[in-house]
């Protein structure tokens, strides 16, 4: 703007003055607009302002014009131009105070390290933490329990098998949702509920190394000729791959029930073993309780695959592939690896829920789905796997929270206009996500012993002189 | 018997013919330098050797064994190092995960062979628990050659060492490359820098547009008047 209004003066002084003459009084509203305080002021209030006109009881996301019908002067409208005269504030003490904020933010992640020095004390947290997610669900409403087990539990197994794809291998997948509905539509066929009948009849208990091994299987099959190509490929074909789940889920009405879904309910699970019987009924707590042992199976396997040889292969091939390669490390052999754990979790998943919920159909698996729970593993820090549970059940809980308790006149139909708005402020001031993964220590202790020194092309970012 | 033989390779990138017919002999204990302009196909040549490419034609034999059908990493575990362009380090992971990462396909103890580049490379070991991203150029380098030393080779291929460093880092590397060899490591080694390539080699090819147009000791090669011209920046006359 400014380069445009000086561009067309011809530079010389006689020009610029005789400019200078004929606009006095747009002088100090040229150098506002020139500012870049200002610049951003003005794109943080219209950032917002456009939020709140798409979102909200008065305009959506499905019609966004609509909004212009109610008065802009209500009371909304006001909140959220606060919100975003807040950002700026904040935007611009981060520039002022960027240094300062970082060593803060730092600190905060070094928090729980600094406090708990050794494993025990770690280990410790754990427990307690445990203990905590045994202990408070039973005291939580009918309402909360379901919300924990089909929004929460559910999406915490998802952004666990996403962040083995995305945040140790580095690979990104687009079409994740397609092998919860590959485990879903598995769970359905084993139990008998789709239109074709399988040739045993299983309870959905022994149904889950099927499914597994289903999506496994098609995680192999997707991945093994992609998984050659170059990074961005792979986020094309994935998206390709979920799209073609869906749409064959919808046609295919004589196998899958289509959109309306098989006529049959997907039975509960139960178990009847060596003299245990026991069958999950219609209450979520035994299926939060069955989450949540899978869960803890799942922390305790991926962090020790984090620290093996298969996870150092994963990080290599993360950082630079080619690198990688001539290292040593059969890269196609990690990134299917990685894919098809993350594909057999994202299928175990969609197995739980589809007997949970008794009910399955196509419309579900839609590609927001994937991104959703891409966001999720963003949110908390790619490749933590505290951030993976902590960023699902925060991100899964808060739209819940404002389904009950409306803040904004919120609207769930929004949620995604919402995430994206979280998302940006998040790469402003914790692009790492919420708790991030070891590497993020080591800067930390870069910083502090000073030894970041380096040419001007690689200046690290923590570093100091 | 020769180390590694190349044999009438042709390698292609799409309709792109990037080595017609190569053919380069590496005997054991050598230091033999590939030179040429930018797109002569040095690159290509270490990527083919190393199995990062495929030839289209003709043969890679190493110790005598055809390693151009291998996958990258099978190569590496026959005793094959690649230093690649651009050195190519872990940015994010320390000094010495870094080197750790390099003896990945090995097993057992590797703190002698840990120690051993660290005697070459002293300033790696002040740095070891600082991340790759954080070193010097000249530092990545060094590191870059250590990381393909931790795999144990018995062939090291190095793409450009001395790019976009500074002439006494230059020097560093080049004596170091040097103890390398003595130590018994043979080294096939892709220079732009003809001079000090060819001050420290013991034999020379010339790559022209992907084939061998001039194959001798490298003595002789420094003071080829053709040579002179086309590497060495001097008039023909």
């Amino acid at each position: 703007m400014g380069y445009l209004g000086t561009g067309t003066l011809t530079g010389t002084e006689p020009a610029r003055a005789g400019g200078g003459a004929e606009r006095p009084r747009l002088g100090w509203l040229r150098r506002l607009a020139a500012s870049d305080d200002a610049r951003r002021l003005g794109a943080c209030v219209a950032g917002f302002l456009l939020l709140a006109v798409m979102t909200g009881p008065e305009g959506s996301s499905l019609a966004p014009t609509s909004g212009f019908s109610g008065s802009l002067l209500h009371p909304r409208v006001f909140a959220f131009i606060g919100l975003g005269v807040g950002l700026w504030a904040l935007i611009t003490a981060k520039r002022r105070y960027g240094d300062r904020a970082r060593r803060l933010s730092e600190a905060i992640s070094a928090a729980p390290r600094r406090l708990l020095p050794n494993r025990l004390a770690r280990y410790g947290i754990y427990l307690v933490a445990l203990a905590f997610a045994i202990v408070y669900p039973m005291a939580l409403s009918q309402f909360w329990q379901n919300v924990l087990v089909d929004q929460i539990g559910v999406y915490v197994l998802l952004a666990l098998g996403l962040n083995v794809v995305v945040g140790y291998a580095g690979l990104l997948d687009l079409g994740y949702i397609a092998f919860y509905a590959i485990g879903a539509y598995s769970a359905a066929y084993w139990t008998g509920a789709l239109p074709v009948h399988p040739p045993i009849t299983l309870n959905p208990f022994w149904a889950i190394p099927l499914a597994i091994f289903a999506a496994m299987l098609a995680g192999v099959i997707l991945g093994a000729p992609t998984l050659r190509l170059r990074g961005d490929y792979l986020a094309i074909v994935t998206l390709g791959f979920g799209e073609i789940i869906q749409i064959v889920a919808t046609n295919l009405q004589s196998v899958t029930g289509g959109s309306s879904g098989p006529a049959s309910v997907i039975p509960h699970f139960s178990v009847n073993l060596l003299g245990v019987h026991y069958k999950w009924g219609l209450g979520d707590l035994p299926y939060y309780y069955l989450l949540l042992g899978f869960v803890v199976v799942i922390l305790v396997t991926f962090h020790a695959l984090e620290g093996s040889r298969v996870g150092r292969a994963w990080t290599a091939i993360r950082e630079d592939e080619v690198a990688a390669e001539s290292t040593g490390i059969n890269v196609l052999k990690y990134k299917v690896m990685a894919f098809s754990i993350g594909a057999s979790t994202s299928g175990f998943a969609g197995m739980l829920w589809a007997s949970q919920v008794g009910y399955i159909d196509s419309t579900l698996f839609t590609v927001q789905l994937s991104i959703l729970v891409l966001v999720l593993v963003i949110f908390g820090g790619m490749g933590s796997l505290p951030g993976a549970v902590v960023g699902a059940a925060v991100l899964q809980w808060f739209p819940w929270f404002l389904r009950v308790h409306p803040l904004f006149g919120f609207q769930p139909e929004d949620l995604f206009i919402y995430l994206g708005a979280l998302l940006v402020v998040m790469m402003i001031f914790r692009p790492e996500g919420l708790l991030p993964s070891r590497r993020r220590k080591r800067e930390i202790s870069l910083a502090e012993h000073g030894e970041g020194t380096a040419d001007a092309m690689t200046e690290p970012e923590g570093a100091e002189p | 018997m020769s180390l590694l033989q190349l044999v009438d390779l042709d390698v292609r990138y799409g309709a792109i013919q990037a080595l017609s017919a190569v053919s380069v002999e590496v005997q054991q204990g050598e230091i033999v330098a590939l030179l040429g302009a930018n797109g002569a196909g040095k690159t290509t040549t270490l990527r083919t050797i190393s199995g990062l490419a495929r030839p289209w034609k003709g043969s890679v034999l190493f110790a005598g064994q055809e390693i151009h059908r291998l996958p990258p990493h099978e190569v590496v575990g026959l005793g094959v190092g690649h230093v690649p362009e651009g050195r190519r380090i872990f940015p994010q992971m320390s000094v010495q995960e870094n080197l750790e990462m390099g003896a990945y396909r090995r097993r057992g103890n590797l703190s002698q062979d840990m120690e051993r580049v660290y005697a070459l490379f002293p300033v790696l070991k002040q740095r070891r628990r600082q991340d790759g991203g954080t070193l010097s150029g000249g530092e990545q380098q060094m590191l870059a050659i250590g990381r393909a030393l931790m795999s144990d080779p018995r062939l090291l291929l190095l793409d450009e060492p001395s790019m976009g460093l500074a002439p006494l880092v230059v020097e560093t590397i080049f004596s170091i490359i040097e103890q390398i060899r003595s130590s018994g490591t043979t080294i096939l080694l892709v220079e732009q820098n003809a001079v000090q390539a060819l001050q420290l080699a013991d034999r020379g090819y010339v790559l022209e547009n992907g084939r061998v147009v001039m194959a001798d000791q490298a003595g002789v090669l420094l003071n080829d008047q053709r040579v002179r011209a086309a590497y060495l920046g001097e008039g023909a006359a």
